[in-house]
């Protein structure tokens, strides 16, 4: 069965469901790039069918042919261990990140933690101090969450004044999105039994940095988990390994990772990565503090910089999008800078908190395009504009940048950011 | 030393029924974590300062242990060199460029021995006595111009310290 297509936007957008009804499509006089391709005889068959391939083991990895998609890595000048890696979302699909391609925040390195040794305590405005060993942890009930992290800091360069080159991970790849399984905090919090006055829980990593963090008590009772396995694995090294504080939808910072304290308090306490780190500082000087949600944000992952695009014809428009408020609404992408736009096909699921992968099929004819994408959560928070942003919150703001991205795509397939 | 079992057991007897809901919710796996530990593990400094240890300091000693310890990330006088700068930038928030320091930007001067005493020096965090942290603490605040260079800092004097650019935060949650 043929049938028309149907653009919906401008610059050869088409319908999200086009390929979902079945059926081909055809583009005029072309068909969507199929080659005409000679049978292979029966004598060269691939040498990998010819003969039984390798054993099996105890602990697999990626193909050979894919072993250049890596973390890019950023240390801070004179450390190893401080700065960050990030993920190379523009090779991945789907929401999940794999665990190896988590990106990473750390202070002061990734600790190697012995499970045996490593504890919890619970203290401060309790009933009882309480302290637990990773296997009384491991007996408690659980929890599996699909939700995203992302760090405050992501997105970060394209609040400079030119747009910063590098690929969508160079940009964005501070987002990842895992199945979190662990205790629901409220257990543990209860368990100790709160005093009236407590107001906030002050977490604390067992890195070399004992990196600390405030964490309202509302939202520890509310969401929070001990998240103590990623992706069905227990958690990684550099994702907290034995145990990490994991809070939907908040800045990645205070998802406290290694972590071995919680003091519940009265009042935040005032930790240097709430003060001196991760505050907003406003044009009149002003800073905001506890600004912990990221927002309604998307991105398109493919085609981006670094992925040149072949010959003309049909490519999937494909992105991630999410919101700290909970499930994703509506994508719309937009292939001529934003004046018109057409809505993008979301994949089930779409859960709360989590990442939601978008497509909408394209036609490339070779006239320059710049594509983007806006999402919508279901609180109808619309992701803003970097215009909308920057006049908002200022050039000088370095954290929770969540503005449109718009890639330029020339008519021989180039990628490039720009800042419409 | 208290086996688990025997802690649990004491516990579970001596806990009356004002925790029953708790209780049925939890397996109750917990030990009652005992003072000593507590008193160990406790180090984090909020800002009226009250876990702030005995002990105390001066810039001038503070310097000495800063042109050791620190000055190689920090640079001469916290001007910043491969790490943070951790002095000047007064005025600069305001501006385009925008240079976020101990001076121009910390709220609270409990902060500063909280973190250098939790993290720093950079490669061997948690080396320094609370003495040393005391005499880093008045440094970076008197390279800030914050306090003169003979003022003692301890328990007493540093949660009473007012940071030039403490009013312009602004706490967010819960609206965000
Ligand atoms: C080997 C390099 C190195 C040395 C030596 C070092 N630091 Fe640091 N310092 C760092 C790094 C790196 C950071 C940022 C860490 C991070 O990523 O959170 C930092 C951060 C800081 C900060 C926080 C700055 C801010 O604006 O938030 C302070 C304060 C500080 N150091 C004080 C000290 C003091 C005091 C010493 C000496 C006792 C010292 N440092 C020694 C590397 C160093």
């Amino acid at each position: 069965m043929k049938k028309n297509i149907e653009f919906v936007a401008a610059n050869g957008l088409l319908d999200r469901r086009s390929f979902l009804k079945g059926g081909a499509i055809t583009f005029g006089s072309g068909s969507l790039g199929l080659l005409t391709a000679s049978p292979s005889s029966a004598t060269d068959w691939p040498n990998w069918m010819t003969k039984p391939g390798t054993g099996l083991s105890e602990y697999s990895h990626r193909s050979s042919y894919e072993s250049h998609i890596l973390r890019k890595t950023a240390p801070l000048l004179g450390t190893d261990g401080s700065g960050s890696s990030r993920t190379p979302i523009q090779y991945l699909q789907g929401t999940i990140t794999p665990n190896n391609l988590h990106f990473e925040r750390h202070h002061s390195g990734i600790p190697e933690i012995d499970p045996e040794q490593h504890k919890l305590l619970i203290h401060g405005l309790v009933k009882k101090p309480l302290i637990f060993d990773m296997e009384q942890l491991h007996r408690y009930p659980m929890i599996s969450k699909i939700q995203f992290l992302e760090c405050s800091g992501n997105s970060r360069p394209n609040l400079s004044k030119i747009p910063p080159k590098g690929s969508c991970g160079d940009i964005h790849g501070m987002i990842a999105c895992s199945e979190w399984t662990g205790i629901p905090l409220n257990i543990l919090l209860d368990e100790a039994g709160l005093e009236k006055d407590a107001k906030w829980v002050l977490a604390e990593g067992a890195d070399a940095a004992s990196l600390t963090r405030s964490v309202p008590l509302e939202k520890a009772m509310d969401d929070a988990i001990l998240a103590l396995y990623q992706n069905g694995e227990k958690i990684y090294p550099a994702n907290g390994y034995p145990i990490r504080l994991f809070l939907p939808g908040y800045e990645g910072n205070i998802s406290v990772k290694w972590l071995r304290q919680l003091k519940v308090t009265q009042k935040p306490m005032m930790t240097r990565e709430e003060t001196s780190k991760y505050t907003d500082l406003m044009p009149n000087g002003k800073s905001l503090m506890f600004t912990f949600k990221m927002g309604i944000k998307s991105v398109i992952t493919s085609p981006s910089p670094s992925l040149k695009l072949g010959p003309l014809g049909y490519y999937e428009i494909s992105g991630i999008a999410w919101s700290s408020n909970g499930k994703v609404k509506s994508v719309e992408v937009s292939a001529d800078g934003g004046s018109s736009w057409a809505e993008a096909e979301l994949s089930e699921p779409i859960l709360s908190k989590s990442l939601t992968r978008f497509r909408i099929p394209w036609k490339r004819d070779g006239s320059p395009s710049i594509i983007m994408s806006r999402a919508i959560d279901e609180n109808g928070e619309v992701q803003p504009s970097r215009n909308q942003l920057i006049s908002e919150k200022g050039s000088q703001v370095s954290y929770h940048n969540n503005s449109i991205q718009a890639w330029y795509i020339s008519s021989d397939g180039e990628v490039e950011n720009v800042y419409v | 030393m208290f086996t688990s079992k025997k802690l649990l057991l004491l516990f579970s007897l001596t806990f009356s029924c004002s925790i029953i809901t708790a209780l049925a919710q939890s397996p109750n796996l917990g030990i009652v974590a005992n003072e000593e530990l507590i008193k160990n593990w406790n180090t984090s400094i909020g800002t009226e300062g009250e876990e702030l240890p005995p002990g105390f300091g001066n810039a001038t000693n503070g310097r000495s242990i800063y042109n050791l310890q620190c000055i190689a990330c920090h640079g001469q006088g916290g001007e910043g060199l491969l790490n943070d700068k951790l002095a000047g930038g007064h005025g600069s928030l305001t501006t385009n460029q925008a240079v976020k320091t101990i001076g121009s930007y910390w709220p609270y001067a409990t902060t500063i021995f909280d973190y250098i005493r939790r993290a720093m020096p950079y490669l061997s965090p948690k080396s320094l006595s609370d003495e040393e942290v005391y005499s880093l603490t008045a440094y970076m605040l008197y390279i800030n111009n914050i306090i003169s260079e003979d003022m003692i800092i301890d328990a007493n004097t540093l949660p009473k310290i007012e940071m030039p650019n403490k009013g312009n935060f602004i706490i967010s949650y819960p609206n965000n």
